[in-house]
């Protein structure tokens, strides 16, 4: 029993952060219809901005800070300086040019740090806290949920709430409505890629220190991972992204506390099956699901 | 270079079939495409002498990748579905193959006969892994189709570490070939020998794609991708058509894993990781997405980018401290900004660049149009 | 109608290509050759040329891209001082990101384009295990594969591949023998990677200690970085020893999460993943949990600067390699330059593929390593033995006698002779 609370908390503490990251690649989705496989590495990039600030100025909170801002900044650049040139007539082209971004992102911070683990702080210990006996979640887990929390609490609360937020889901679900009806649909779309790499850097800043360290390639389970859990909750789905997340998260723990770790990826591809052949656009798909 | 341009005469006319008459005409259909074929086969072996053995073998492992790219076209392009998984595919036909050699070499059984056996094998397992992929893709569209493949190329070099008594784990397996036939002289070069063995077995796998192409099977596919309503209205059973360009995919992606095997004389998963699903991705849409002429583009451009991003930065001198940077690094910048510009001035691939430019150059013929 | 005029133009045009590829060719081909006896491939009056395959990108190059340039900045610092009988060393360094089909089209461009006259130290298991039958067959000296697997062992199947690193199998057992004779009566427990490393040092340490004494047994693999459940498992079997055969990365997720949770064990670490520099940069402000971790090693130790192999070769390091990071890795790639040109000097001055693989048989080599090289013509393994270090005040040291040992039933043994020294110069000199 002990074990399977252990294995619980250590599996949603990690779902919580997949959780997030789902969340920037559907919000991206919702947007512009790419699956961003570049987030994994301008989320990295980010870490590392984050790491040269932190360096500089001897303050965690400030480099968490500018990762935050350098996410909304590289989502938007990404966007008008390479995103709005592809020919979106194939939905391959832009997953094409994001994989290209990966590979020019990945090379570049190789480069410019090496391809070195640099050591990645937690702000927070991670040294859990035990209740009766029983070691439960650290600080650090704590301040990951509840960062996943605002989030997820604040993206709903724009997108349903505020004008700006009903003119991004305007703009993209009828974008010639919208225009038509004076909205600003590119500048929308810039929002939602700023957004949604915002996100992904918040999400890369909570993970990497419970992962290898810092490294040009330190995303790449994650995003693998985190992929999956949209997948499985529906890429149209804030909430889908969260519980997928989650259950991505539980999945992987329970499978390597139980089975041994080598099963884990038998067990995602076990997952995606399981519910995509009963909802073939995941848990929280929209009614009509099927969509061409 | 040569398989590229033999396999691009049938190709680019089969991507303009559709804008011919070719009814009552398909016995002259095969007899066109067998006589490309041999003229790419004859071009193939007075390439292989004239080359030298390490080119040899690239043109070998270009062939070998066509086979793969050629099978991703024909699932990607003509019927529009994605598949991320295609690496796993191959590492099902490398690792039968290296099985079944290996079974073959322990009995003591020997004879130029084994390694077609053996390739065979490896094209119906990897039949068999494709119709079951197949029968889950044909439910799925787009990005949940590519989280499954996805799942798909991750799992498959995992089961050979899980499996480690008969896979070997991370190491892999060795694959005995034989030597080259006796006849053929004892200082026959075997890279020449390696090319001919891949190429005729490319060729074959090609002839028959480029035939399937422009079969009833062929405008199925291409009429299930463009509109499945449509098709469905038509008559077409849209389910049974996505397994059956499935199949005929993965078979192909089967042989060329199946043939990087060999070419190799090994197997391990960390050849077939995920990184290569994406990169036959990249390969087949750079090359130029719907027409097997873009798949062989692919199949080169991985061959030789790494090459010559490697001699590009071999060139430049730099101090042993940015040199230490740059190294490994500069090759990988290059290829991720070749993708993003070529992806953007040139959305067709390269293919659909050449075509463009054919056509200009052509414009007076009013056969070229398509 | 149309269509046959098509064939036919079709096949002008191959038949043109074919012409010229073939004359083009043939024109490449002349040229080279010369001299009396058949020239060895890599060698000529002025230069040998050496190729290695690494992983200087991608997930698998943290510390190990730094090997080759040492090895390099070595090799050019003997070219400084009049290289070997006369012909500067050349070292081509292929990165094959630690993907086999990359290290296949490397290993091949090295050997049939570049023509080198060895390869060197190329890197990894899955990944050197692949070219072994192409190395063989092409005659080419596959020298101190940089991996502690028992494949480079093989003497009659592979006559031309030797390893270096201490294998995997011996390292278990030295660790084994520590927990034997200084831990009696602790639980012990073991993590390994899930590949030959995990394996080969399991069947070591279960050789010391008896089948049944390791408590619990866990895996990982290097996809799965998440290792809570395994830390977890151990907390809970009570474990007070844990033997890692993990990669550094692992070995300092495997610290930072026993932290964690709480649980302190006494850690025994394999070299692969001990090396202090390399944990302490991924572990940050955490560093301080290592103090205590005992791993293994049979290079000196990159920070005793009272050693002359060091001295000498952080001299080299600021000459020859832009003065990178000093560690390791940098120390294991001098050792084995060193080694390379100690062997090329054996082998004399009418340098053959023969004759370097007959240095290296013959043997008796002394370096920078405290163990014995135990190269024969039966034995092509490389290091028999390690002696352990323990960090303790953030300084990783030796402690304890050097120990040998073999693959088998063989008894652990103190291995007593002296280290060598350095020539005063740095290079050596053939005996």
């Amino acid at each position: 029993m002990d074990r399977f609370v252990f294995l619980t908390l250590d599996g949603l503490s990690r779902g919580a952060v997949y959780a997030a990251f789902a969340l920037a690649l559907v919000l991206i989705w919702r947007a512009a219809r790419i699956v961003n496989f570049a987030q994994g590495a301008m989320a990295v990039a980010t870490a590392y901005f984050a790491y040269s600030v932190a360096a500089a100025t001897g303050s965690y909170w400030l480099g968490f800070l500018a990762a935050l801002v350098a996410g909304l900044l590289l989502g938007a650049v990404v966007d008008l300086a390479v995103m709005r040139f592809v020919d979106h007539s194939s939905p391959l082209n832009p997953v094409i040019v994001a994989l290209g971004l990966v590979l020019l992102i990945q090379a570049v911070l190789g480069m410019v740090y090496g391809n070195e683990f640099l050591p990645a702080e937690a702000p927070l210990s991670r040294a859990a806290l035990t209740v009766g006996g029983l070691a439960v979640l650290s600080p650090y887990d704590l301040f990951a949920f509840a960062a996943v929390g605002v989030v997820v609490v604040a993206l709903a609360w724009t997108f349903t709430r505020t004008p700006v937020g009903l003119r991004m889901r305007a703009a993209a679900f009828a974008p010639e409505v919208s225009r038509l009806l004076g909205v600003n649909v590119s500048g929308m779309l810039t929002l939602g890629w700023a957004l949604a790499s915002g996100v992904g850097a918040l999400a890369g800043m909570l993970v990497i220190p419970t992962e290898l360290g810092l490294h040009p390639h330190a995303m790449d389970l994650v995003f693998v991972a985190a992929f999956t859990g949209a997948v499985v909750g529906g890429l149209d789905s804030p909430p889908g992204a969260v519980v997928g997340g989650l259950l991505v998260g539980l999945l992987l723990s329970y499978v390597s506390g139980y089975a041994g770790s080598d099963l884990t990826a038998l067990a995602v591809l076990l997952l995606l099956l399981a519910v995509l052949l009963v909802r073939p656009a995941g848990l929280f798909a929209p009614a009509v699901a099927r969509r061409v | 270079m040569s398989a590229t341009r033999a396999a691009t005469p049938p190709t680019t006319r089969a991507s303009h079939a559709g804008s011919r008459p070719w009814q009552g005409r398909r016995g002259s259909t095969l007899l066109r495409h067998l006589a490309v074929a041999l003229a790419a086969a004859l071009l193939l072996v007075a390439l292989s002498y004239g080359l030298e053995p390490f080119r040899n073998f690239q043109l070998a492992t270009v062939a070998a990748y066509l086979c793969a790219t050629a099978g991703l076209t024909v699932l990607t392009g003509l019927n529009g579905q994605l598949s991320l998984g295609h690496g796993a595919l191959m590492a099902t036909g490398a690792y039968t193959v290296a099985l079944c050699q290996n079974a073959f070499a322990d009995r003591g059984v020997t004879g130029g006969w084994t390694l077609p056996v053996s390739l065979s094998a490896a094209v119906l397992t990897t039949i068999g892994v494709g119709a079951v992929v197949g029968v889950a893709a044909a439910r799925l569209r787009g990005p949940y189709l590519a989280g499954v493949t996805l799942a798909v190329a991750v799992v498959v070099p995992a089961l050979a570490v899980t499996f480690d008594d008969v896979f070997n784990g991370e190491q892999g397996l060795s694959v005995p070939v034989e030597p080259p036939p006796a006849a053929l002289g004892p200082y026959f070069p075997y890279e020449r020998w390696q090319l001919w063995v891949t190429g005729s077995a490319t060729l074959l796998a090609l002839l028959l794609l480029g035939n399937l192409v422009r079969s009833r099977f062929g405008r199925t596919f291409r009429a299930v991708r463009d509109d499945e309503v449509a098709a469905r209205l038509a008559g077409i059973h849209v389910a049974r058509t996505q397994v059956l360009a499935f199949v005929v995919s993965a078979a192909t992606a089967g042989l060329g894993g199946a043939l990087l095997a060999v070419l190799a004389q090994s197997v391990s998963p960390g050849a077939f990781s995920l990184t290569l699903s994406l990169f036959l991705l990249m390969a087949v849409v750079i090359g130029g997405l719907g027409s097997l002429a873009g798949a062989a583009w692919g199949a080169v451009l991985l061959v030789a980018l790494p090459d010559l991003t490697h001699t590009l930065t071999d060139l430049l001198t730099l101090s042993p401290a940015v040199a230490q940077r740059m190294e490994g690094n500069l090759p990988l910048a290059i290829f991720g900004s070749t993708l993003v510009v070529v992806m953007i001035a040139a959305p067709g691939g390269v293919q659909g660049l050449l075509s463009r430019l054919g056509r200009a150059l052509l414009a007076r013929s009013p056969a070229r149009r398509s | 109608m149309s269509h046959m005029k098509r064939v036919a133009r079709c096949g002008l045009a191959i038949a043109t290509s074919i012409t010229l590829l073939t004359t083009s060719a043939a024109c490449g081909d002349d040229g080279s050759g010369g001299g009396s006896r058949a020239p060895v491939p890599g060698v000529t009056d002025t230069q040998i040329v050496v190729g290695t395959h690494m992983p200087l990108t991608g997930p698998a190059s943290a510390g190990y891209s730094k090997i080759a340039p040492a090895t390099k900045a070595y090799f050019d610092y003997v070219n400084a001082n009049g290289g070997v009988h006369g012909r500067k060393l050349t070292y081509k360094i292929m990165d094959d990101g630690y993907n086999p089909a990359n290290t296949q089209q490397v290993v091949r461009q090295l050997v049939l384009q570049d023509k080198v006259f060895a390869i060197l130290n190329g890197l990894g298991t899955p990944t050197h295990s692949g070219v072994l039958d192409f190395l063989k067959s092409n005659r080419v000296p596959d020298l101190f594969v940089a991996s502690g697997s028992r494949s480079w062992d093989q003497p009659d199947k592979y006559p031309g591949t030797f390893g270096f690193n201490t294998d995997y199998t011996v390292e278990g057992k030295i660790l084994a023998n520590h927990v034997k004779t200084s831990l009696p009566g602790r639980k012990v427990c073991f993590l390994g990677q899930d590949d030959d490393f995990g394996r080969d040092s399991l069947v070591g340490v279960e050789r010391v200690l008896g089948a049944g004494a390791v408590v619990a047994r866990q895996t990982y693999v290097t996809s799965n970085t998440n290792v809570a459940p395994q830390i977890g498992a151990f907390n809970a079997a009570g474990c007070q020893v844990v033997i890692l055969a993990t990669v550094p990365g692992f070995t300092a997720l495997a610290v930072g999460t026993a932290a964690r949770l709480g649980f302190k064990p006494q850690w025994l670490v394999s070299n692969v993943g001990a090396d202090h520099p390399t944990l302490a940069k991924q572990l940050g402000a955490a560093a301080p949990l290592l103090d205590g971790m005992i791993g293994a090693n049979y290079l000196p130790m990159q920070n005793d600067t009272a050693n002359p192999w060091i001295q000498l070769f952080t001299k080299v390091n600021k000459e020859h390699n832009g003065d990178a990071p000093f560690d390791g890795n940098t120390v294991y790639g001098m050792a084995v330059g060193y080694l390379f040109v100690q062997v090329l000097l054996a082998a004399g001055k009418d340098l053959t593929r023969e004759s370097v693989l007959d240095a290296v048989v013959k043997g008796g080599y002394q370096g920078p390593g405290l163990a014995p090289l135990r190269f024969s013509a039966t034995d092509h393994s490389g290091y028999g033995g390690q002696r352990l270090t323990r960090v303790s005040g953030g300084v990783q040291s030796y402690f304890g006698p050097t120990y040998e040992t073999d693959e088998g039933d063989g008894p652990v043994q103190e291995y007593t002779a002296a280290p060598a020294t350095p020539p005063a110069n740095g290079v050596p000199t053939a005996s």
